[in-house]
């Protein structure tokens, strides 16, 4: 048996592992991975506190499977986005991008 | 803690995820990045199989590592040369995130070890398909079919919604 601390160490080293690179990446695909890995990291938490604290009751299992629905639907738009930024400004660069409407 | 099969399993998993993790923020190839990407989300199906949630795993293969990282791909292909970053990250940036990464983790961590949890209940074995069949359609108490629901119906809006902002016009 795994002590439940490990999985809990683990997704708070992914977490904040993707919170450095929303802080230092420089363009918005990299950005987007980032949020991918911070959104991972709590779904591993709910499912450990699910799994070893209340193991009769499903809760956290459903609430993991409704944040991985929500991260698809959620991925989808915001890649939606970046090619339409992309098509309208040439770039996805950070940087250059300062204006809210083209 | 006792050296059996899972803990070994545990233990390769988890040195790969925060390895490909840290590759996946700091390459300069967004393409490679993705595939890092890949690497975590695939460890993380892998935890779901040592706690028993095969069903979770599976979803967790096939919505993530075949649909949103199919989506990056896409995304990179097409935006191609201006996924390439020209400049390093200013120096200022870097101590930012790794100070605000650090402080965060060692919070937690401090959390984490000093929290009184509950007592731990051993999970029994694989959660029968049956059950989470009814518990996702129920509509008693603890049940959840209006959150099903509400997904289904934002799945929709974002499909349409994404047609729609990526359309050509």
């Amino acid at each position: 048996m795994i002590p439940a601390e490990y999985y809990l160490v683990l997704a708070a080293l992914l977490f904040f592992i993707g919170v450095f690179g929303f802080f230092t990446r420089r363009n918005l695909l990299g950005v987007l991975i980032s949020t991918e890995l911070v959104l991972n990291a709590v779904d591993i938490n709910f499912a450990v506190f699910n799994a070893y604290y209340f193991p009769e009751h499903l809760e956290g299992f459903f609430f993991t499977m409704f944040a991985i629905g929500i991260a698809a639907s959620e991925t989808a738009v915001a890649i939606a986005i970046i090619l339409n930024v992309y098509r309208n400004m040439r770039t996805i660069r950070l940087k250059e991008l300062k204006k809210l409407k083209f | 803690m006792e050296l059996n099969t899972l803990t070994i399993i545990f233990i390769g998993l988890s040195l790969l995820m925060v390895a490909a993790a840290l590759l996946a923020v700091t390459t300069r190839n967004i393409m490679r990045a993705t595939t890092y990407l890949l690497f975590v989300l695939f460890g993380t199906a892998g935890l779901y199989f040592i706690l028993h949630y095969t069903f979770l795993g599976a979803v967790q293969v096939t919505v993530y590592a075949g649909g949103i990282i199919v989506l990056f791909v896409f995304a990179a292909l097409l935006i191609g040369k201006g996924t390439r970053d020209l400049t390093h990250t200013s120096i200022l940036r870097y101590t930012a995130g790794f100070t605000a990464a650090i402080t965060g983790l060692a919070l937690t961590v401090y959390l984490i070890f000093t929290h009184q949890f509950p007592e731990v209940q051993h999970p029994v074995s694989v959660v029968p398909m049956k059950l989470i069949g009814h518990t996702m359609m129920g509509v008693e108490k603890y049940n959840f079919v209006l959150p099903f629901e509400v997904v289904s119906v934002l799945l929709l809006a974002c499909m349409v919604g994404a047609l729609l902002i990526a359309r050509k016009r």
